[in-house]
């Protein structure tokens, strides 16, 4: 049985249908990548699995539960961590709090009215910030971070659930390239060790050909192909949908105009 | 039931839905376009009745006739608007960026200065305008008599309603009004002139509000309490309607003005009860309003409290303080003593509006809803039930709680603006049903020989008492501003989205949030009934809720003691100057949009700043 399983998922939004009877599964400790040119649906395929868009139809479980109704919160309890594509972070707290305080909800303390929340779980914060590579910046105001910073301490937070799950949307948009292979690389190192499932959104082909396992191309709400990053890039209905835009599937590392 | 009864209340509740619709159509207008709401906006309406009622009668006395009528009635409306330009360019201009709760608060400095401007120049009495000539009979409706003029008022609602509607469609100006409405920066990049844009549309709302208050001439005497009680239903049938909606208003004010004429008959004493539930109930289905569009406004850039450096100088200084707080008898008299005892009142009452604020972003509008349900909740309790101190205080605290429990549960579905004007007005209902149910409450008079039990009734004593519960209940809220819970309440203000996706309920802990925030203010209210020996519906008002906004604004809202010293700072000036002036709210106005415009960071802000930089 996959980790994650989407059934038959469907989502129009008055006459424009975003997404189609999308079917897909993800095994535990496998990248995966959702592409597609703009306004495929990916957002809104990406939206459904992580709770934050009801689905018109079709189902999405988790280790074989039913998932589909559940709101987030519910979904992060049940082991889906997740970043956005434009980094969400509390920018009033330290880098430090803002993982604090994932696990303070995590370990369901979030409504405790005594006791200091800047000493519970620092250590387990620590050891986090440093896995992402951020323990020095532990005690800077998060509001201070680099916004390629911002998005490790999103990783961050979204690792203090102990996901089984890792919904990254777009997650290098707004990063200076030689910080995405960072990123990705980082994640798929923790994906491995952790036997954690990831799937992700990218627009840039040299981090979808570089670190998934395997490709779903998403046109017009609909997967016109799977497989590995080879067989999309040779996938002629692919190409098509990218009408032209070759470089876009070129091999990674090659020649970039 | 009669059916000639039901024809003429049906008929009244037009009535009064047209005046109301074209009031607040003028506030959903301006709102639309430049994403404030206008607090002054009942002003504007009071400024057009007053008007109306001064200049109305010259015109007739020089010649009368309806024509001279309806011109003053029209002229009343152009000179309120252009009031309304005045405002847009002196005030609004500088804060369309601001943050909302800046907005409303430099919009309420206008409403205070305002009604001190009105007493200076028209007088404190109230004015009784002329009817309208020709329709000073009243006409027969199955064979009941009604007052011809409400005809003409149920007339005017649909006019105004066409004439907004083909200005908005067929003049160049109604178009960029809409476009301002949907997208506001879109209409910006096309390169249209937007000061001239905002300050015809303020123009418009303005000119709506005067229309809607000339209107009232012939019906009520123009009074000085009018700007808030007109403000608060505007704020409900623009909530109802839907923020920004013309249709939506004109829909909501005839539901309400419906609501309204026929509540009467279930709930005698206050009909905004049924107002107020039937603004619960829509919130619950159409979160929105009925023509609403689910968008967030405002709560988009919150200003709070942020993570310090716990300092060690904070036991020692905290000890200290209380130390000199609990001799501070030693050396004061007795008028000293009341006023440390209201500022310690006041100071936790602020603390505890801060923790909706500062920590979780909830700008809440109504706060003296808990503070009045605490005064009152003790008061009844000693009148009804000859309870002594020691039981009043905590009933008048589960009261506060319970009441923010409620309202708490309605309010956490929304944020932003709406949330702001459902807190002013579920504190508006409980202000009228103090006012209106005099059998219980005492209506205006209040209730009055609230003292202290015999042990506590000594000035010194009770000054200790309030000390140990303020001091204590500040304390707390300390340390749950600092606990997980306070920390999760800062969560869901920097980010929502972020918020949901580690697994914290928004909605229950905001819920818990109002709840507690509830409490304090209860018992603050409670303590203060008892050192007054009375209570009143003032208690429950706007002008209370606003003191404690006030205060945060003065202290800072970014500081966890700003409260507590804006508090001290405000109640000491007020005490030193009120005695020498008839100008106290027009000062405190001006005082209120200077803050707003050039010092945001309040007293405490101000300092940490310093200290940050020099650092």
């Amino acid at each position: 049985m996959s980790l994650l399983d989407v059934q038959g998922l469907g989502k129009s939004f008055g006459g424009v249908v975003a997404a189609r009877n999308v079917r897909f599964g993800l095994d535990r400790g496998e990248m995966l990548a959702l592409i597609g040119p703009n306004g495929a649906g990916k957002s809104t395929v990406f939206n459904m699995i992580g709770g934050q868009l009801p689905p018109d139809g079709g189902t999405v479980s988790l280790d074989g539960a039913d998932i589909t109704r559940l709101p987030p919160r519910e979904r992060f309890r049940r082991g889906i961590g997740r970043t956005f594509q434009v980094a969400q972070a509390f920018l009033s707290m330290s880098v430090a709090e803002n993982v604090q305080m994932a696990l303070i909800s995590h370990h369901g303390e979030s409504r405790a009215l005594w006791g200091p929340a800047r000493t519970r779980h620092r250590d387990e914060a620590l050891s986090l910030l440093e896995r992402v590579g951020l323990a020095e910046a532990a005690d800077r105001p998060c509001a201070a971070l680099a916004y390629g910073d911002v998005k490790r301490v999103e990783l961050a937070v979204a690792l203090a659930g102990a996901p089984k799950l890792l919904l990254m949307d777009e997650p290098t948009a707004g990063m200076a390239p030689r910080e995405r292979a960072a990123l990705m690389d980082l994640t798929a190192e923790i994906a491995a060790r952790d036997r954690i499932g990831v799937l992700f959104t990218e627009h840039d082909m040299d981090v979808v050909f570089g670190h998934a396992d395997r490709v779903l191309v998403l046109v017009r709400g609909e997967i016109v192909a799977e497989g590995t990053a080879d067989a999309i890039r040779e996938n002629p209905r692919v190409r098509e949908a990218y009408l032209g835009d070759a470089h876009a599937l070129a091999a990674p590392g090659g020649a970039r105009p | 039931m009669d059916p000639s009864f039901l024809a003429v209340q049906a008929l009244s509740g037009f009535a009064s839905a047209s005046s109301l619709f074209i009031t607040a159509c003028g506030l959903t207008l301006v709102f639309g376009v430049t994403r404030i709401v206008n607090f002054a906006h009942g002003s504007l309406y009071m400024i057009g009745a007053y008007t109306g009622a001064t200049l109305v009668p010259r015109l007739l006395e020089w010649s009368y006739g309806p024509v001279p009528f309806w011109a003053g009635i029209l002229a009343s409306a152009v000179i309120v608007g252009l009031i309304g330009i005045l405002i847009e360019v002196l005030l609004l201009r500088r804060i369309y960026g601001a943050p909302e709760l800046f907005q409303l608060l430099a919009t309420f400095g206008v409403v205070l200065v305002v009604q001190d401007l009105v007493v200076h120049v028209f007088g404190p009495q109230d004015i009784l305008g002329p009817r309208a000539p020709g329709l000073r009979a009243p006409v027969e409706i199955l064979g009941r008599r009604f007052p011809s003029y409400e005809l003409v008022l149920i007339a005017a609602g649909p006019v105004v309603l066409g004439l907004v509607w083909l200005l908005l469609r067929k003049t160049r100006f109604g178009v960029l009004v809409r476009a301002a409405t949907q997208d506001r920066e879109m209409v910006s990049a096309l390169g249209v002139n937007q000061a001239l844009l905002f300050t015809g549309t303020l123009f418009l709302g303005a000119f709506l509000a005067g229309l809607g208050g000339a209107l009232q001439v012939p019906r009520v005497a123009a009074n000085t309490g009018m700007d808030l009680s007109v403000i608060a239903e505007c704020f409900v049938v623009t909530v109802v309607g839907g923020m920004g909606s013309v249709p939506g208003a004109f829909l909501a004010a005839l539901v309400i003005g419906q609501l309204q004429a026929f509540g009467i008959l279930i709930f005698p004493k206050s009909t905004l009860v049924v107002v107020f539930l039937l603004m619960a109930a829509v919130l619950v289905v159409r979160p929105y309003g009925f023509f609403g569009r689910p968008e967030i406004i405002g709560g988009g850039h919150a200003v709070g409290i942020v993570s310090r450096a716990p300092s060690r100088a904070t036991l020692p200084l905290t000890v200290a303080l209380m130390i000199l707080l609990a001799a501070l008898p030693l050396v004061a008299d007795a008028y000293l003593l009341k006023v440390a005892i209201e500022i310690l009142v006041f100071g936790l009452f602020a603390f505890s509006l801060q923790l909706l604020i500062g920590v979780g972003g909830l700008v809440s509008f109504g706060h003296a809803a808990f503070f009045g349900l605490g005064a009152y909740g003790a008061a009844l309790a000693v009148k009804w039930f000859g309870a002594p101190m020691e039981a009043a205080l905590p009933l008048g605290l589960v009261l506060a709680a319970l009441g923010a429990a409620l309202i708490g549960a309605f309010v956490v579905r929304l944020s932003g603006i709406y949330l702001a004007m459902l807190t002013l007005a579920a504190a508006q209902i409980l202000y009228a049903v103090a006012f209106q149910w005099v059998d219980v409450t005492g209506g205006d008079n209040g209730i009055v020989g609230v003292w202290p039990s015999p042990w506590a009734n000594e000035r010194t004593v009770y000054y200790l008492v309030t000390l140990v519960l303020t001091a204590g209940a500040a304390l707390a809220l300390m340390r749950i501003i600092d606990a997980p819970f306070g920390y999760s309440l800062r969560a869901m203000r920097d980010s929502e989205a972020r918020a949901e996706a580690i697994g914290l309920h928004i909605r229950r802990h905001r819920w818990l949030a109002f709840t507690l925030a509830g409490a304090a203010a209860g018992l603050t209210g409670g303590l203060y009934a008892f050192s007054r020996g009375s209570v009143d519906p003032t208690l429950l008002g706007i002008p209370t809720s606003v003191d404690a906004l006030t205060m945060l604004l003065l202290g800072g809202i970014q500081t966890i003691t700003g409260p507590l010293v804006g508090a001290g700072v405000l109640h000491a000036l007020r005490d030193q100057i009120m005695p020498l002036t008839d100008y106290w709210r027009l000062l405190l106005g001006l005082a209120i949009i200077a803050m707003v415009l050039i010092f945001p960071r309040g007293l405490v802000g101000t300092v940490q700043h310093w200290r940050e930089v020099r650092a």
